[in-house]
């Protein structure tokens, strides 16, 4: 019966093609425009670990002397509580974060001088992130002990300077100093750049830039604080700031914890509060009780990660989506309905309401999937024209499977159900009336 | 023209014109909040600055790392620079409105005040409120004797000595009216935390914020007395010699220290025209899907006319075989339009109403402005008119010998 209903649909659907043209392409710019966004907040808002941040974590205090006029944990930590938290190794993996950028040369190469973004960081970041190295290794504890002169650096970075080459063992020249290259990393475009996610809720919904690519050198904290100790940024201030941060009032490190077992959760809040508790008694917090460990996605969510343009792109979308389908379901109504004397026939001759039902959405599931076709080349369209935009994300947008899959489930759904109406009305046609004036 | 009629007829046809009241309504809800969003976006993106826009050029190096000469190294940058014919003001500074990157304090009345009154942001640099060409309404810019260089001024903050620190400032009037509504600021003092006093001796009509957390704050900004060598300069000239003072100051620069890298180097238009880049895209977006919207209503409207007419071609021919002119008809059909319109522009001016409310909550938009609701109405009577035109006309041109044809 299938076969049958589908050759009547493809036929009545030759017979006005005008308006066939019109539905399918009424369906086809709803769901392009509907696609084109969920598939952006769908990448955006999406787990940048997926399988591990359930592990990870990351401790807030609240060093401000006198009031702090934010009542919320900070953001960053100070040098101290930072470099105490860290090295109390109370977690099962532990990192110190902080970005800064250096004028980086490769003193064997004949290239210009550029400003290389570098991540100061800690052995653990590797394991604990599953950051993937192409060749050599990350370094160890011993390397942040002993701060040797060691980096590791991206693919994009190997690629540029030395053609994607094993470069391990050649040397970079990072304001000045020489340091050895002892790892490459392998492709990797966390979305977002979660382990620097901070102030988001400062930023009203202007938060593209937590979607910028990794940085292009990764080193030891301890080797870059002796490289370079004026070029790290606060992140805030409480007082006037020197150019060393290890002695300003500021916050400006952030610090992530891996706890393999989440249970154990509990237990770290507990130290986090104890060492708050602690340097009340010494005198340096004030906020005591002002702590917090929260997990990596309730973070991203706290500072509400996904650009607020994004979402309300959506919305319009799904808006504009919905008048398609009203427009739709007008149009199937008028087309339905004209064929009154063809439904009072196939009545008369003994077809049931359901199958006369049955028939109508079946044509209407057909103009579904031509819209679903074209929704799906609208999207592709729509997500060109997002990846040539100025900004941080535009590279990571691409059509997964599983969108590739909803674009048709969604158009085909829209299409019955706006199909439904009109050929519910289309089976209650009345066959005796219909046939008299024939 | 008798509404009644029309009325009957509709009442008949009630799931087509609900439909049709449904779209219009949608699509009237959808676009009076898409274009107030748009003119919320062109006039962020039309926000003054208070600098002379079309004179002036950032350039910034790297030089990484405090170095001892480094103030007789800004020096001779600083006289290269301002060598350069056509000139007229250069100065080191550490931000540039819109530049994105920037140094915010909380401002107090009183220092024993808990919360600071406002956030602000700190221009610092020798000769910037005269190279940025800001406008001043009262009082006086900072002048050379003002001046402390940003070491000194910090070396004497941590020995406590606050003799050596700046001691005036020059603000600008939305800042100068958030903290002495109604009074004239020169002349009254201000805090940085509590332990930096500053008098007020001049203040600017306006001087934008590098970056901005908050339109309402966007000119919050105060400049102060420090001198700063932070390799970044700003340079102002004519307009149409921004191209070849521009090329002239890097290769001053690069003559006077190769080994520097030059990482920024643009005039102030290119800074302010990125500082926009998203809200230009989203701008060209709400229009564009604004323009499809209504389209697709109009599209709408002449696809459920043309099966009207197609349906009533025998009613019509029975109302031209009793007498009733083209004209008649024509209007029959625009009559029905404009109740179906009128109906859904009703419900759409509380839908909008509505999505205004969700915006204000969520986005932190003000409340649509009434003339919007007006306008809207007209624009979608208008284009349901429009697209109603050629089914309408269709309908007149039917012929009165169809009534005696078909029945």
């Amino acid at each position: 019966m299938f076969g049958y209903y589908l050759d009547l649909a493809v036929r009545s659907l030759r017979r006005n093609q005008v308006l066939t043209a019109l539905m399918v392409l009424a369906i086809a710019v709803g769901i392009g425009a509907s696609m084109t966004t969920l598939t952006v907040v769908h990448l955006l808002s999406g787990d940048p670990l997926p399988g591990s941040s359930h592990t990870l974590f990351f401790p807030q205090v609240d060093p401000t002397p006198g009031t702090n006029p934010d009542s919320q944990p900070r953001d960053m930590m100070d040098y101290r509580s930072a470099m105490d938290l860290w090295s109390a190794k109370r977690a099962d993996r532990q990192a110190l974060v902080s970005s800064i950028a250096l004028k980086l040369t490769a003193p064997e190469l004949n290239q210009p001088p550029l400003m290389a973004r570098v991540l100061t960081t800690t052995a653990d970041f590797f394991p604990m992130f599953s950051v993937p190295l192409r060749y050599g290794r990350a370094w160890t504890d011993e390397d942040d002990a002993k701060r040797t002169r060691s980096a590791v650096i991206s693919a994009d970075l190997n690629d540029k300077l030395f053609g994607g080459a094993d470069s391990t063992g050649r040397t970079l020249r990072l304001n000045g100093v020489d340091v050895r290259i002892i790892g490459v990393l392998g492709a990797w475009r966390p979305s977002p750049q979660f382990y620097e996610v901070a102030g988001g809720r400062f930023s009203q919904g202007k938060t593209s830039s937590f979607y910028a690519r990794p940085e292009e050198v990764f080193m030891p904290f301890s080797s870059a604080r002796e490289i370079a100790p004026d070029s790290f940024n606060a992140f805030t201030c409480w007082g006037t700031p020197g150019p060393d941060m290890q002695v300003s009032p500021c916050v400006w490190l952030m610090l992530w914890v891996q706890l393999h077992d989440p249970s154990k959760l509990g237990d770290y809040q507990r130290f986090v509060a104890g060492y708050a508790a602690q340097q009340k008694t010494l005198g340096r917090f004030v906020h005591a009780d002002n702590t917090r460990v929260m997990g990596l996605m309730q973070w991203l969510d706290f500072n509400h990660v996904v650009p607020s343009d994004t979402r309300l792109q959506m919305w319009l979308a799904f808006a504009f989506l919905l008048i398609c389908l009203c427009n739709t379901v007008g149009l199937l109504l008028a087309k339905f309905l004209r064929r009154g004397g063809e439904i009072g026939l196939r009545r008369a001759l003994g077809a049931s309401r359901g199958a006369v039902l049955a028939q109508f959405l079946v044509e209407a599931g057909l103009i579904g999937l031509l819209g679903g076709v074209g929704g799906w080349l609208l999207t592709l369209l729509g997500l060109w024209v997002v990846r040539s935009q100025p900004i941080e994300y535009a590279d990571l947008v691409h059509l997964d499977a599983s969108m590739l899959l909803l674009t048709f489930a969604l158009a085909v759904l829209a299409s019955l159900l706006a199909g439904f109406l009109p050929a519910l009305r289309a089976s209650r046609v009345a066959p005796g009336l219909q046939l008299k004036t024939l | 023209m008798a509404i009644r009629p029309i009325l009957s007829t509709l009442r008949r046809h009630k799931t087509t014109a609900v439909l049709v009241v449904l779209e219009i309504a949608l699509t009237c809800a959808i676009v009076c909040n898409a274009v107030f969003l748009v003119s919320q976006r062109i006039e962020r993106i039309n926000m003054p600055s208070g600098v002379a826009e079309h004179e002036l050029i950032q350039v910034a190096l790297a030089d990484i790392g405090a170095k001892p000469d480094e103030h007789a190294r800004t020096l001779t940058d600083l006289a290269a620079l301002a060598a350069i014919p056509g000139v007229t003001h250069v100065s080191s500074v550490n931000q540039i409105p819109f530049g994105r990157s920037s140094s915010n304090n909380g401002i107090k009345l009183d220092p024993k005040q808990n919360k600071p009154t406002l956030n602000a942001t700190n221009y610092f640099g020798e000769d910037i409120g005269q190279t940025l060409g800001v406008q001043l309404v009262a009082g006086r810019l900072l002048q050379p004797a003002d001046y402390v260089s940003v070491k000194e001024a910090s070396k004497a903050f941590k020995e406590g000595k606050f003799e050596g620190l700046p001691h005036v400032t020059v603000i600008t009037q939305p800042m100068a009216e958030r903290l002495y509504p109604g009074q004239s600021a020169v002349g009254k003092t201000l805090w940085i935390g509590s332990q930096i006093e500053l008098r007020v001796v001049g203040v600017v009509k306006y001087l934008v914020r590098p970056s901005i957390w908050n339109d309402a704050e966007a000119q919050y900004s105060m400049m102060m007395p420090l001198q700063v060598e932070s390799n970044q300069y700003l340079i102002r000239t004519a307009p149409d010699q921004r191209a070849r003072v521009l090329a002239a100051a890097l290769e001053a620069l690069k003559k006077n220290n190769p080994n520097r890298i030059v990482w920024q180097k643009r005039t102030w238009d290119e800074a302010r025209e990125k500082f926009f880049d998203s809200d230009r895209a989203m701008t060209g977006l709400l229009i564009g899907v604004c323009v499809a919207l209504l389209v697709v209503t109009a599209l709408g409207i002449v696809g459920l006319g043309s099966f009207w007419v197609a349906q009533r071609r025998r009613q019509i021919g029975v109302r031209r075989a009793l007498g009733a002119t083209r004209g008649h008809i024509l209007r029959y059909f625009q009559t029905e339009n404009f109740l179906l319109a009128t109906i859904g522009i009703a419900i759409g001016m509380v839908l909008a109403y509505g999505i205004n409310l969700f915006l204000m909550v969520h986005y932190e938009l003000p409340r649509l402005p009434a003339i919007y609701f007006p306008v809207g109405a007209l624009a979608l009577w208008l284009i349901g008119q429009a697209a109603v035109l050629g089914p309408a006309l269709r309908a007149a041109a039917v012929p009165p010998v169809v009534a005696t044809r078909s029945v």
